[in-house]
């Protein structure tokens, strides 16, 4: 496909959904009369109009694969055979969904706790210091790039070379300059995980950042004057009066990272591809989707698994809803 | 009466500790795009920065280039053939005393040839026999290099390696992927909040879940419609316009929710005025909700735009992985396999990937901050 070509089918794509509203909405203005019954008329079929690209996509790409997923992990590797729970008992009894599943769980530990936790503290000082804004910006600054691009990164500072060369990567010259040996970082099993946690730590941290900054104007200034007044340090401030003043904002963040971490593919996929027992649950639903020709029903229980760890951020986000429409 | 005090200076060093950590990996990264892929191979990117020493190894040519000058036998050539600005300190014609030898020094080998070199690298290697080796001797330099900047990686990156066109492929990809969503996902949100119609409540409720819903559950069942839609039209499975329609239902949700957040606080006094007016919803909706909405819109476009350009996932599911099809992610993966070695081409590479969402971050910060600030949630 040329470029010439691509440019063609870019902008038909775009141009037939302005299409369809426009022409749909025109005829409907056209035939809207004057009469209540004709106006009614018209009223629901703009709400079919306007609901229904939306909808079908809602429904296609969400609603139908969530069902179907959970169908198909009951399936065999085809999706034609019923076999019960026999996908479920491979996963409890395979080494690599156990390793995968801690790995996940480590990072579901650290990444957002750290993220959060630095975001606040940057927020904070960047708060009170007039560089602060540029500072904000530039430990903001990751959060615009790919994940990939962040792996890219980040392996030049992990790159290793034998003991007898100069080493390019950042953090075993600085190893070898304080006396030690160079390491092959990532393929240290255990610890290797954190390196690459790291990556998603120093990515994240921005958006903690960012939404930290927002909430920390909220907070009001006579309390912390007041606070100052009385002798409080800045330390004692930070945690009796910031920390508890944010908890609800602290508790979003989290769960937002939270929900980013859980499905965390890229970084892994890039650097290791789950190698030296790095493997978190997406790569290892990737792996099984196109391994030996790709099994639908393992594929799915991992797929699952993933879900059930945002199940309980989905109920709290719908009562929350609940709560806000009957007020 | 300022104050300078000790506990804010300790913040301004914990802040400048913060910045220096964050910025270094991706200083360290376009710095590296920069430079000579020679260099970049051997020497730390942070040596670039100064004039550094470094110790290098040399074969001068063989007996094929000899001539007959003044009663000797001569070999002249230069050591540096890329005119890199290094200038020798001292050289050396043995592989444990490579320091051996200044400039203007005469170096007598063990069969008593001799050798004198200038600091640009220039030789000229001289004996009173003939040379009879084809390989010239070895010659171990010491030399300082000033720090030296080039595109020439960009160039090879963007033409040879495929990155030029995975940038192309890219664009293609995040573009209709912003726009369609952005397009049906307004007129959805509108419906939500300012029409009245049975199982509304339901609907919202739907998104709500939706939102946090892994895109992971939606992989193999969608790979299959797509797989049986091409065979029943004989078309192919992977796409493009496959591929937006995926972003576009994993990111209809999180802009759905975004722009009904906005929409709900607009003045409900405005769109009323406009129904008594005789304004359809159509009309309402081009003439007060889209200029009311441009900031919402920038903000939405900017997150989902950066979602669909830094996304590695979709690209690899939906689309083939031919140069045609390709997207930037998914080509810098490629890399990292085939090329892992090649610093050169991997810095550069990822570099250029930057480069949009970069200048969307400087240029459009304020917008983008916004669109996160106002919940960006996204399964």
């Amino acid at each position: 496909m040329t470029i010439l070509n691509l440019l063609f089918i870019v902008f038909l794509g775009i141009l037939f959904f302005i299409a369809y509203f426009h022409i749909s909405n025109y005829l409907l203005d056209s035939y809207g009369g004057s009469s209540v019954k004709r106006y009614n008329f018209e009223n629901s079929i703009r709400v079919i109009v306007f609901i229904a690209p939306a909808f079908i996509v809602l429904f296609i790409f969400i609603l139908y694969p969530v069902f179907e997923t959970i169908r198909l992990s009951f399936y065999d590797k085809f999706g034609r055979e019923f076999v019960g729970l026999y996908n479920y008992k491979w996963a409890v009894n395979d080494p690599e969904f156990r390793r995968s599943i801690l790995n996940n769980l480590v990072w579901l530990l650290v990444v957002p706790t750290l993220s959060t936790f630095f975001g606040l503290v940057i927020a904070n000082l960047a708060d009170r210091i007039w560089w602060g804004s540029i500072a904000k910006s530039i430990i903001f600054m990751p959060m615009a790039i790919s994940f990939v691009g962040a792996g890219v990164i980040w392996k030049f500072i992990y790159e290793y070379r034998g003991p007898d060369n100069t080493q390019i990567g950042l953090l075993n010259a600085i190893i070898v300059s304080l006396g030690y040996e160079p390491q092959a970082w990532l393929t240290i099993p255990i610890w290797n995980n954190f390196f690459l946690m790291a990556i998603m730590i120093w990515i994240q941290t921005g958006l903690a950042l960012v939404i930290f900054s927002a909430a920390l104007r909220s907070i009001p200034k006579e309390m912390l004057e007041a606070a100052r007044i009385d002798g409080a340090s800045e330390l004692k401030i930070f945690f009796s009066i910031i920390i508890p003043y944010l908890e609800q904002t602290i508790l979003v963040i989290w769960t937002l990272i939270t929900i980013i971490v859980l499905r965390i593919f890229d970084i892994i996929f890039a650097m290791t591809n789950g190698e030296w027992q790095t493997g978190v649950l997406a790569n290892l639903m990737y792996d099984w989707m196109f391994r030996g020709g790709g099994d639908s029903g393992r594929g799915s229980v991992l797929a699952i698994v993933i879900m059930i760890g945002v199940i309980p951020i989905l109920a709290w986000n719908l009562y929350k809803h609940r709560q806000e429409q009957k007020i | 009466m300022k104050k300078i005090s000790l506990s804010s200076i300790l913040s301004q060093l914990l802040l400048l500790f913060f910045v220096i950590v964050w910025i270094i990996p991706t200083f360290g990264l376009f710095i590296s795009s920069l430079r000579d892929k020679d260099l970049l191979a051997i020497s730390g990117w942070w040596t670039a920065l100064t004039t550094t020493e470094i110790n290098e190894i040399y074969r001068m040519s063989g007996m094929e280039s000899q001539i007959e000058e003044d009663g000797y036998f001569k070999i002249k050539g230069t050591l540096f053939e890329d005119n890199s600005g290094k200038k020798i300190e001292s050289f050396g014609i043995n592989s444990k005393k490579i320091n051996e030898f200044k400039i203007g020094d005469i170096a007598i080998f063990k069969d008593e040839s001799e050798v004198i070199l200038d600091e640009n690298g220039n030789y000229e290697w001289r004996s009173k026999s003939e040379f009879q080796k084809k390989k010239g001797k070895r010659l171990f330099t010491t030399s300082l290099s000033p720090p030296s900047f080039t595109f020439e990686n960009y160039r090879e990156v963007l033409f040879k390696e495929g990155i030029g066109r995975a940038f192309v492929n890219t664009m293609a990809v995040a573009l209709p992927s912003t726009l369609i969503p952005l397009i049906i996902c307004s007129f959805f949100a509108y419906s939500l909040t300012w029409m009245r119609f049975y199982g509304r409540d339901t609907l919202l409720a739907i998104i709500i879940a939706s939102l946090v819903v892994p895109l992971q559950m939606s992989l193999i069942p969608i790979l299959t419609i797509y797989n049986d839609f091409g065979a029943l039209f004989g078309v192919a499975a992977k796409s493009y316009p496959g591929v937006w329609m995926a972003h576009t239902g994993f990111g209809l949700a999180s802009t759905t929710f975004l722009l009904r957040n906005f929409l709900k606080s607009l003045p409900n006094e405005m769109m009323e005025a406009a129904k008594v007016d005789g304004a359809s919803h159509y009309d309402i909706f081009l003439r007060i909700i889209i200029p009311l909405s441009i900031p919402a819109f920038a903000s939405i476009f900017i997150l989902q735009f950066l979602w669909c350009w830094n996304d590695l996932l979709v690209g690899l599911v939906f689309l083939d992985q031919v140069p045609s099809e390709i997207i930037l992610t998914a080509k810098l993966k490629e890399l990292l396999g085939s090329r892992g070695e090649n610093w050169e081409i991997l810095t550069t590479g990822a570099f250029v990937s930057m480069t949009v969402p970069l200048f969307i971050f400087f240029a459009l910060q304020r917008y983008f901050i916004r669109g996160l600030v106002a919940g960006s949630v996204k399964g």
